[in-house]
């Protein structure tokens, strides 16, 4: 492993040789460690930084541990230095700042308990069921209601987003309150590093709000499971999230039984319906399949109905992604016997009523209450302490440090993350118990990550794309469900990926021909304000003696949207764009030509330079 | 023609850089060959797992009934539209499939039954990696089987549309050194803005940039948004009555029919489709799977119809990562199994009939007493398509370290 590590690195040198390294117990290639221009103290101080200049450490900090940067952030960290504002980005662990109070403030539906936003925005079946309709007749009733509201919100001159949003369908409304919270988060929030940690768990505790209930789950979750954690323990996360109606959901836990245990559990209740009868006996008992009519008194009837015959027994699914996805990774050493132990442990934890009262509660009498071994190791402690002893011990594994660890070295630093850094990641990880600050700054205080090999080798995400671009144009939004529908276009709807594993961080899935026309298509529709609900300032950013003049407007644009970092290519290039009419165009009652500085900016933003990170 | 504004763009990198690195456009330009009368392939992949065991159902077997007490679709004597299509005495179609009865019977579809990958992995990620790269067990491929099926055929078409991902983003299955495009959406396939400005400054951006990983993916977006602009997709009318369904399985095979019919030179089609990881609630004959079920059948019939006589050139084939188990779970729903089956459709197929060395659903039969055995690998049945519809000879290639003997393929296809 070692020498891969050496094989890895040494393209940067000829020689190589192994050096300790001062502020950890592990070694690090040499070439990284010592050659190289040294930053000022001040502003780099202990960050390994050798092989970029400054300018090029603060873009790739703003890249990396932020979501690219906004007009100023470059010149503001010159100042206050780079390790002082990491720092400041490592201890933000919860909450919002002040820069997002007035924006957050409009989603209404973020602050709401799962409960409430049943209540609120009823799922549509239940409702058509209480009105005696069919699903389809309640679709179309709404759907007549919406038109006639849109309607009169047009009359009313209100804006065509707002519009949008003010007739969505309730459960709609949820899914994309919460997706706008999340891009304003990572647009305007000054803790950047932790809305990126957010974003990263919510994605590696991946669940569906299309799955059912998760709709009404999925704000909870988000607000409520991962925000509070990101910057926390793991262990913490994981049991949280194994607790969380949303994931017991998605992963069909909620379900899971011991079928003996359960059968045992019918026919108990069974047995007191009988002896609860009996109490009023006289009262005329419904058949089985006969509905008593109206009345609470018939509901109280209703539910001496003998239940629907129905069994239930072990499901796997959670059991067997809890260590694929979520711990040991693929590679983690269990086998299909351990995945069915490690769902045997779980049994139990379930949710109340998903659409109904949607709480975690651990059902003892659904419990396997048998011996488990989950990969040599056997759980009989009995009730709920099983599960959190199993998923102990997977927290707490080497194999779920080493794929944790590489998971983030593959966001913060490059495709194929350098092994020894995994290693020293995932060495720090098992010491610190799982603590993801540390993880953290164990890898940004590594010379891999300020190499210049990892320097703009990432490719950005959609969501990435659609942020980074927003910061760069200084955007205002308002509410913007085109925004988010922007997302689903590029491919990666928020909150929507289907298969557990989450969405791909690599560029092999973003990079593909065909794929690449909706991310020039949204920077060309952001940039020349053609995006319902947001708006740029071009004069402004550009300044008003760029307006009439485009080689100004466009070195401007790459200056404050790529920092500068542009190829002489994509500049000439742009350049020679600049002679287009459409790109100088004079009004009808005004001779002077002005530069149409969204086009350029959109070129920018669509540029190859803007797609890495 | 409409190569004009292009040449001129870049005619004066066209003499520095010589025939070979020449961009594939201009080369087409010059040449100006169109591939008339090509065989074309339409891949689906159902991602979840499907149930095969109810999507054609081994209603003979009496393991099958008493595996799944509460999912199982009753018999064909029990009649109606309640049970199974009974194909061949064994084998029957589940009732949401029923617009395939007729493409049976017509010999134009063929099933293969208890086909499946070696590798035993029953991770979502990892077995359709491995179905995809076409190498079960092996992570490290990078590429995908269908690419390489392209990469070692002589190159009859350059068009950019050789091979095309319904979808937005490119599968694994077409990752690889022959160029492959995704459409998110055909009707959307263009760029905003004025051509001039915005294409001319991206495609030149893009032809110029030193970023390697773009800089290909830029040429052939450019070249596939040029060559879409006589298609008119608002206003496509599909034909002899054939009505596709209205889910996004329906509309990507919409979008390959009306791409191969105007003769742009696609080659290979990949789409997918999702919702088959049925651990809760499978149902029966409704339900989530049979709802599920309904959509392909109507979407391949449709398909089927719309294209007509150009059917003669076309085979379709789905598959999916892995069976799901034999007996029903605690929930009314299956588990990640082993085998599964595969539907192969289209003129050049040997169809009416369930190919299948049917191993049994008894104890003893069962993989690891729990799932349907693979006899079939899977790499056999795509090995034929590859070999005799695509023309490729070179399996090794396509299959590494699968020994593809011709002489023991299915024989699927008429030849």
């Amino acid at each position: 492993m070692l020498l891969a590590a050496v094989l890895l690195f040494s393209g940067f040198s000829g020689l190589v040789i192994f050096a300790p390294r001062a502020d950890a117990g592990n070694t690090v290639p040499a070439n990284l460690a010592a050659v190289g221009k040294k930053l000022p103290k001040s502003f780099a101080s202990n960050l390994p930084i050798t092989q970029l200049t400054e300018d090029e450490a603060i873009l790739h900090a703003l890249n990396r541990l932020a979501y690219g940067p906004r007009p100023g952030d470059v010149e503001r960290i010159r100042k206050m230095g780079l390790e002082k504002w990491i720092n400041q980005q490592l201890n933000f662990n919860s909450g919002d700042d002040a820069a997002l109070d007035g924006k957050l403030s409009e989603l209404k539906t973020l602050g709401m308990s799962s409960e409430e936003l049943l209540e609120k925005y009823p799922p549509p079946n239940e409702v058509a069921k209480q009105q005696g309709i069919t699903p389809e007749e309640y679709r179309q009733q709404m759907q007549q209601e919406m038109e006639a509201k849109r309607q009169e919100l047009r009359q009313q001159g209100m804006d065509p987003a707002q519009i949008q949003f003010e007739t969505m369908p309730g459960p709609q409304r949820i899914q994309t309150e919460l997706d706008l919270a999340t891009i304003d988060r990572a647009i305007y929030s000054d803790r950047q590093l932790y809305e990126v940690m957010s974003n990263f768990w919510a994605n590696h505790f991946n669940v569906n709000v299309n799955k059912g209930a998760d709709r009404w789950l999925i704000t909870d979750y988000v607000q409520h499971t991962i925000r509070p954690r990101a910057m926390g323990k793991f262990e913490d996360l994981l049991v949280a999230t194994a607790e969380s109606p949303a994931m017991l959901f998605y992963l069909d836990n909620w379900l899971s039984a011991d079928p003996i245990a359960f059968q045992q559990m019918q026919a108990e209740l069974a047995q007191r319906r009988r002896r609860f009868e009996g109490i009023f006996a006289g009262a005329t008992t419904p058949q089985p399949g006969e509905f008593p009519q109206g009345g609470a008194a018939d509901q109280q009837m209703q539910m001496r109905l003998p239940p629907k015959k129905e069994d239930r027994g072990l499901n796997e699914n959670y059991g067997r992604e809890v260590m694929e996805l979520h711990t040991l990774g693929v590679n983690g050493g269990y086998t299909q016997a351990d995945v069915i132990q490690m769902a045997e442990c779980l049994t139990g934890w379930t949710i109340r009523a998903p659409r109904k009262d949607p709480q975690f509660f651990f059902d003892d009498r659904i419990h396997d209450q048998s011996p488990k071994t989950v990969m040599g190791k056997t759980f009989d402690y009995g009730g709920m302490k099983d599960g959190l002893e199993a998923l102990h011990m997977l927290a707490t594994s080497p194999a779920t440090a080493k794929h944790i660890s590489f998971e983030l070295a593959q966001q913060f630093v490059s495709d194929n993350p350098p092994q020894a850094l995994v290693d020293r990641m995932a060495d720090e990880f098992l010491q610190s118990d799982g603590d993801i600050r540390a993880v953290l700054r164990t890898m940004i205080y590594s010379p891999e990550f300020w190499s210049k090999e990892a320097f703009r080798a990432k490719v950005k995400t959609p969501f990435e794309v659609a942020v980074s671009a927003a910061r760069a144009l200084d955007l205002q939004t308002s509410i913007s469900p085109q925004l988010v529908q922007w997302l689903g276009r590029m491919g990666e709807p928020m909150y929507q990926c289907e298969p557990p594993t989450g969405y791909a961080d690599t560029a092999d899935v973003w990079v593909n021909a065909g794929a690449l026309l909706n991310r020039l298509n949204f920077a060309l529709t952001l940039a020349t304000n053609h995006m319902p609900g947001t708006s740029t300032d071009l004069d402004a950013l550009l300044g008003q003696d760029a307006s009439t003049n485009p080689e100004l407007a466009l070195s401007r644009a790459l200056d404050d949207f790529l920092g500068g970092e542009v190829s002489s290519q994509t500049r000439v290039t742009l350049e020679k764009q600049l002679s287009d009419p459409q790109i100088l165009q004079a009004r009808l009652d005004d001779p002077v030509k002005h530069v149409n500085e969204g086009l350029i900016a959109g070129l920018v933003l669509g540029s190859p330079e803007f797609q890495r990170r | 023609m409409r190569i004009s504004r292009r040449v001129f763009l870049k005619s004066g990198g066209v003499a520095m850089i010589g025939m070979s690195t020449m961009p594939a456009f201009l080369r087409r330009a010059i040449a100006d060959t169109p591939a008339p009368n090509k065989k074309k392939l339409v891949v689906l992949f159902q991602r979840g797992a499907v149930d095969g065991l109810n999507m054609v159902v081994p209603f003979a077997e009496p393991n099958y009934y008493a595996l799944r007490p509460t999912i199982a679709i009753p018999q064909p004597t029990s009649g109606g539209q309640e049970a199974v299509i009974d194909l061949d005495g064994f084998f029957g179609l589940h009732p949401s499939l029923q617009p395939l009865e007729a493409l049976f019977h017509n010999n134009q579809l063929a099933i293969v039954q208890a086909v499946g990958s070696p590798d035993p992995s029953r991770s979502h990620f990892d077995a359709q990696d491995f179905m995809e790269s076409g190498t079960p067990g092996m992570r490290s491929t990078e590429d995908g089987w269908l690419n390489r099926s392209l990469q070692e055929m002589p190159e009859k078409s350059e068009s950019a549309f050789r091979a095309v991902a319904f979808g937005p983003y490119l599968p694994l299955t077409l990752r690889g050194k022959a160029s492959a495009i995704a459409i998110p959406d055909l009707k959307q396939f263009r760029l905003y803005g004025n051509p001039q400005v915005t294409e001319g400054g991206f495609e030149s951006m893009y032809a110029q940039t030193v970023d390697q990983a773009l800089h290909g993916v830029g040429q052939e977006t450019f070249e596939a948004v040029d060559s879409l602009k006589k298609l008119d997709p608002d206003n496509y009318q599909p034909e002899n009555g054939a009505e596709y369904p209205k889910s996004r399985f329906g509309k990507s095979l919409q979008e390959i029919a009306e791409l191969l019919k105007a003769d742009l030179g696609m080659e290979v089609a990949f789409l997918d489709s999702g919702g088959w990881d049925n651990h809760v609630n499978e149902g029966g004959v409704q339900g989530q799977l049979a709802n599920l079920l309904g959509d392909l059948g109507q979407g391949i019939s449709a398909f089927h119809q719309d294209l007509g006589d150009r059917m003669e050139d076309v085979v379709f084939v789905s598959m999916s990562e892995f069976g799901r188990t034999a007996h029903e779970n605690g929930n009314r729903g299956t588990d990640h199994g082993h085998a599964n089956c595969m539907l192969v459709m289209g003129g050049p197929v040997k169809g009416g009939k369930v190919y299948t060395k049917w191993p049994g659903m008894s104890d003893g039969q069962l993989y690891q007493d729990r799932d349907l055995a693979v006899t079939t690998d899977f790499r056999s049945v795509l090995g034929e398509i590859v070999t005799k519809h695509l023309g490729n000879q070179d399996l090794g290639q396509v299959f590494p370290g699968f020994e593809n003997d011709p002489a023991k393929f299915l024989n699927i296809l008429k030849s």
